[in-house]
């Protein structure tokens, strides 16, 4: 089949960028998106031009490095698809595709498709764990754990940190990325000491790195190639609620033993 | 040279505790003037680089992708052994040590795979504290599950995303060092080369993949965690990044190479669909539990797999192995495959291919139960090949997936040049020459979390900090050859595209080192990458400046040592005149066509060493004892 | 000094997070909705007779402490819930500076895409409202009378193109709380994969049924169901 394609070219993070237009002839139904790409890629840099650049690594939509919009949907819009495992069966000889890379404040642009989202482990970084130092565990059976709360903390820990959510959101919230880590630590035992901590420490960084709010829109949710809930979202309002009002200063004093 | 191995003597119960005893400790207060450099942040690098940060070294971590969280590690479906014994089935960490002996075919060195075994209970208290969501049965208690053929229930599992959920669990103990402060950490940032003075490892020379700035960064001792070489195929299931180049670029620093030749075939992976395809998707082996692999009795029966009676199908496995049938280790399944699609059997468009069929089992489990189990699988292979594996039968082809070979090390995890230390799947340790399932996760989080936090201390307690300029004479020269190399590539001006490269030295390498290797074929390998290597300097274009995101500059780079490891992975098949776990010489089988080892001459670890461009590698042997496992003929009739 | 001591968290306070803003905007909003309600059962009392209504009217006033109190209520919520929008609208558009050539969005609710409209038209509208019902400065149509409501409402409705301005915003406060209702829920952190597609139903029906009660009058005045005394 024969693809027109529109992307958007940018040389590096000072550039202004704008759209070019490339025709795809010769794609085979088999590949991958990322493939087709692949194989522009080959043409372009035999004809001398510049080849398009996008982040990629696993291919197999699990490391979350890929990801653009086609045509406004954040990795193409297939359920449960990351745009390295969506296939070109989808799409029809003439078809015309938009790509984008990840539009937010906080993820700017590299080049071309490549974006930064460093933001995302600053907000890890922020209050995205568990303190435990090595070597420091208790029996790994010691403390039961519910199925149907381990079911929910794999539920939402299956986030890639692809930043679908923010690119799909109309208001580039990182809402479902924040709420994703806030929910998954919040239903295990092991999470419980730092929960507090952990919804203020994030989502303050959230909002320093300049993502906006959550309007409950539901486009994340609909993009997210794991298929997390909106309800992680809802977890970590009432975490970060709940802890903004029982905030107290902390009463350690400092000094030598 | 001679190779020490450094273990203890001893009863091997006691070697690691009564090492670790002996091992020098480094005062708290002098550990935050130790600076440690740990390339690689997936399960070892991410768990090392944590663990220091937490210890109070003054960290450094390099990645090439763009957030520590994407190393390869995440990929890993399947699970993480440990002997908990939690199931009373008879597991313990002396069988846990016995079976993974075995299963490497007696080529791994004993005492470190007791050491494994043994940390690896740690390994799950650890990452369940740190809010790894295993699977859990109703009473809340940790549920196992039984994998790639052992006889006790002793992998550990989170859904189908085991290795990203243990990764994550390390990340996360990264990002909150590097929040504290304790640890830095450098994304999209790639190591080209290593410092090594006076003899020792001083720090390495690393390009920015945003702007191709070269910098230098010295530490006292430098950790590579950057996995393994499975992409000289360039088809493999690796991830696309993922490269060679940091043990490459050590091993030509005078690190020694250890058994190349040793690369493990996955057998369940989706078969190649084109010329256009960039990379090979896993299955987790677990399918082969309940599907059942044949091919057509008929050579080249094209028909559709639903219309062919029972009485034509060869169920080939079953035929073969009757007491583990479709259970066989992940080297047999392997070859078997290979055997029956070389005559004329093979499946799919291509040829190359078997049918692994659910059909029985959807009958008497009912569609429910198999979607219970495979759900997730099931739609993945639907994703990619548009089939609906519920109803017609998946085609399956084997497909490169681990390198059980890398940089030689100590029982230390040192290499040999010292403060050199490595980690993962980036060192040859404990495998041998075939991996277990289930055990890379095991290897890579512990050496990162519980053993080179003991060892790397020990070194630094021994050697003398010193403070270095960019101007030393071993920075410089490190400097010099990283921009020669980058120089070369964007001045050679050439025709074609790196890939193309990639494909092509694939292509030769998977033909003639692959599953199947002999000794006519290794030496017309040899000289098939060497011609191709020189055309690749000489032909090769590569757009673009260094000062720039440039991605065909990075694969460029990566690609030109995967034709020099390429090389020596086929001269180290060609030495080892035996078959054994992932390496099979044709010349050396039994007569029904199993893997025939020769321990009286190759019970060594092969390691090789650069003596200089266009000069034969050295090879150095460490003789491997076996004092608890006796070797025996693998045998799973 | 051991390296793993806890930072501090530092300072930003509840509303100066996007999500603290968002909860302000929840709980103006329930006492907003709540308002809506029962100023509509208050209105449907004109179906009634006019005495009722003037009589409704009246008793409202003769509690000032009451009416003046719910007022007060009312204007620092419409303030915060103002602010508050205002203040994350101001964030979306700092948040994304380069906006796509294409964007679909195929999931979302019209409604919950459009609150940053049908927000100010409802407020565009609550302000005639005041001057035309409350203090009858803009009242076309006919003569304003502080103590008959029922005519009030009447002479306003007859004057059609108010009317039809009176529709058009009630379908935009349609809008308005049927997303505004059941994103309440989710924003103070209640979501339940069983209850809340209900309340999104409930959310819906309410939305309606207040929209169409609210209508049901300048339909009435202009069909002449309902005449002047």
């Amino acid at each position: 089949m024969k693809l027109t394609l529109h992307v958007w070219r940018q040389k590096n993070a000072q550039d202004r960028g704008r759209m070019f237009r490339y025709e795809v002839p010769g794609v085979n139904e088999h590949m991958s998106f990322l493939e087709m790409l692949d194989v522009l890629n080959e043409r372009l840099i035999e004809k001398g031009e510049d080849p398009i650049a996008f982040d990629h690594d696993c291919r197999e939509g699990i490391c979350g490095m890929c990801g653009m919009m086609i045509n406004g949907k954040a990795h193409g819009g297939f359920k449960g698809t990351t745009v390295c495992q969506l296939h070109m069966r989808h799409f029809k000889d003439g078809d015309e595709l938009y790509l984008e890379p990840w539009r937010a404040a906080a993820f700017p642009v590299i080049k071309d498709l490549a974006v930064n989202r460093s933001s995302f482990d600053r907000i890890i970084a922020a209050g995205g764990f568990i303190s435990v130092p090595t070597g420091s565990a208790p029996d790994g059976n010691a403390i039961p754990v519910r199925k149907l709360d381990a079911d929910l903390a794999m539920d939402a820990a299956a986030c890639i940190g692809c930043g679908a959510c923010v690119a799909a959101c109309p208001n580039s919230a990182a809402a479902l990325f924040v709420g994703a880590k806030i929910s998954h630590l919040a239903h295990l035992p092991q999470g419980q000491p730092e929960r507090d901590r952990r919804a203020l420490a994030m989502i303050r960084q959230m909002n320093r790195e300049g993502f906006a709010n959550c309007s409950n829109i539901g486009e994340c949710e609909a993009a997210c190639p794991k298929e997390i809930k909106l309800e992680v979202i809802a977890q970590s309002n009432a975490d970060y609620i709940k802890a903004a009002f029982t905030e107290r200063p902390e009463t350690a004093i400092g000094g030598a033993g | 040279m001679e190779l020490t191995s450094n273990a203890p003597a001893g009863p091997i119960e006691k070697s690691w505790e009564t090492h670790k005893f002996g091992l020098k400790l480094v005062n708290p207060a002098n550990k935050r003037k130790h600076k440690i450099i740990v390339v690689g942040s997936g399960l070892a690098g991410g768990a090392a680089a944590a663990s220091l940060g937490e210890l109070g070294y003054n960290v450094h971590c390099f990645c090439f992708q763009d957030s520590p969280r994407r190393a390869h590690s995440i990929a890993a479906q399947g699970g993480i052994n440990a002997a908990k014994n939690y199931h009373n089935d008879g597991d313990s960490v002396y069988r846990l040590f016995y079976d993974t002996v075995k299963g490497g075919d007696f080529r791994s060195r004993e005492a470190n795979v007791y050491r494994l075994a043994q940390v690896s209970v740690n390994i799950i208290d650890q990452c369940v504290a740190q809010g790894v969501p295993f699977a859990r049965e109703y009473g809340g208690l940790l549920d196992n599950r039984s994998f790639g053929g052992a006889q006790v229930s002793r992998t550990f599992y989170a859904r189908g995303q085991t290795g990203q959920q243990l990764l994550l669990g390390a990340y996360q103990a990264l990002e909150r060092q590097i929040g504290l402060g304790a640890v830095k950490m450098y994304p999209r940032t790639e190591m080209l080369d290593v410092i090594v003075s006076d003899g020792k490892a001083r720090g390495i020379v690393t390009r920015s993949l945003t702007d191709g700035k070269v910098d230098v960064h010295f530490g006292d001792a430098v950790v590579l965690a950057t996995g393994g070489y499975g992409n000289v195929y360039y088809l493999s299931t690796n991830a696309k990044g993922c490269n060679a180049t940091a043990i490459w670029r050590a091993y030509k620093r005078g690190a020694l190479l250890a058994n190349p030749c040793y690369t493990q075939i996955h057998p369940t992976c989706i078969p190649v669909a084109g010329d256009y395809q960039s990379k090979l998707t896993l299955m987790s082996e677990s399918l082969r539990n309940d599907g059942r692999i044949w091919v057509p009795q008929q050579p080249g029966d094209k028909r559709n797999p639903a219309s062919i009676p029972e009485g034509e199908r060869d169920y080939y496995l079953e035929r073969r192995y009757p007491s583990f049938g479709n259970l066989v280790p992940r080297d047999i399944a392997s070859r078997a495959a290979k055997a029956e699609c070389d005559a004329g059997h093979g499946v799919g468009p291509t040829g190359l291919g078997v049918y692994l069929d659910f059909s029985d089992a959807i009958k008497r489990l009912g569609k429910h139960k198999i979607a219970e189990r495979y759900g997730n699988l099931f739609e993945m292979y639907d994703r990619i090949t548009g089939e609906n594996p519920y109803e017609v039968p998946m085609r399956i082809y084997p497909a490169i997936h681990y390198t059980m070979g890398g940089l030689w090390v100590d029982y230390n995890l040192m290499s040999t040049i010292p403060g050199l230390f490595v980690l993962g799947e980036a060192n040859f340790s404990d495998h041998g020459a075939n991996r277990l399932g289930a055990s890379a996760l095991m290897q890579g989080l512990a050496d990162g979390y519980f053993i080179i936090p003991y060892t790397i201390g020990n070194y630094l307690a021994n050697t003398k900090s010193e403070t270095y300029s960019e101007d030393a004479p071993a920075a410089k020269d490190a400097v010099a050859n990283v921009t020669a190399i980058t120089q070369k590539l964007l001045n050679a001006n050439g025709k074609r595209t790196v890939d193309s490269y990639h494909r092509e030295l694939g292509k030769i390498v998977w033909e003639y080192c692959g599953m199947a290797r002999n000794a006519a074929g290794l030496k017309k390998a040899i000289g098939m990458i060497d011609e191709l290597r020189e055309d690749f300097w000489k032909n090769v274009r590569v757009l673009g400046a260094n000062e720039e995101f440039n991605q065909s500059l990075e694969k460029a780079g990566r690609v030109a040592d995967f034709f020099e490891l390429g090389e020596l992975m086929c001269l180290d098949a060609l030495n080892r005149n035996e078959s054994c776990g992932g390496h099979f010489r044709e010349e050396y089988q039994t007569p029904e066509g199993e893997a025939l080892r020769d321990d009286a001459n190759f019970s060594y670890v092969a390691a090789w060493g650069f003596q200089g461009q266009g000069r034969p590698p050295s090879l150095t042997k460490e003789p491997l004892a076996f004092n608890y496992v006796k070797p025996s003929q693998r045998s799973y009739k | 000094m051991s390296a793993t001591a806890n930072l501090p968290l530092d300072e930003l306070r509840f509303w100066e997070t996007s999500v603290g803003k968002k909860a302000v905007m929840a709980v103006t909003g329930v006492l907003l909705f709540g308002f809506v309600i029962a100023h509509l059962l208050g209105n449907l009392q004109i179906f009634e007779s006019p005495e009722k209504i003037n009589h409704y009217a009246e008793t409202l006033r003769s509690v000032p402490v009451l009416l003046w109190g719910a007022r007060i209520t009312l204007l620092i919520s419409v303030c915060l819930h103002i602010w508050a929008s205002f203040a994350l609208w101001r964030l979306q558009r700092a948040a994304r500076p380069i906006p796509y050539v294409k964007k679909s969005n195929t999931h979302s609710t019209y409604a919950s895409r459009t609150m940053m409209w049908s927000g100010p038209i409802v407020l565009a509208f609550v302000i005639y409202h005041l001057l035309h019902f409350t203090f009858g400065v803009v009242h076309p149509g006919g003569p304003f009378d502080k103590h008959n409501v029922y005519n009030n409402v009447v002479y306003g409705f007859q004057f059609w193109p108010v009317s039809l301005f009176y529709i058009v915003a009630m379908i935009m406060l349609c809008y308005h709380l049927y997303h505004g209702l059941w994103s309440m829920f989710q924003t103070l952190g209640f979501s339940h994969p069983v209850y809340t597609p209900w309340l999104q139903r409930l959310a819906k029906v309410a939305a309606i049924l207040i929209a169409a009660g609210n209508i049901s009058i300048p339909v009435a005045v202009l069909a002449g169901f309902i005449k002047p005394v």
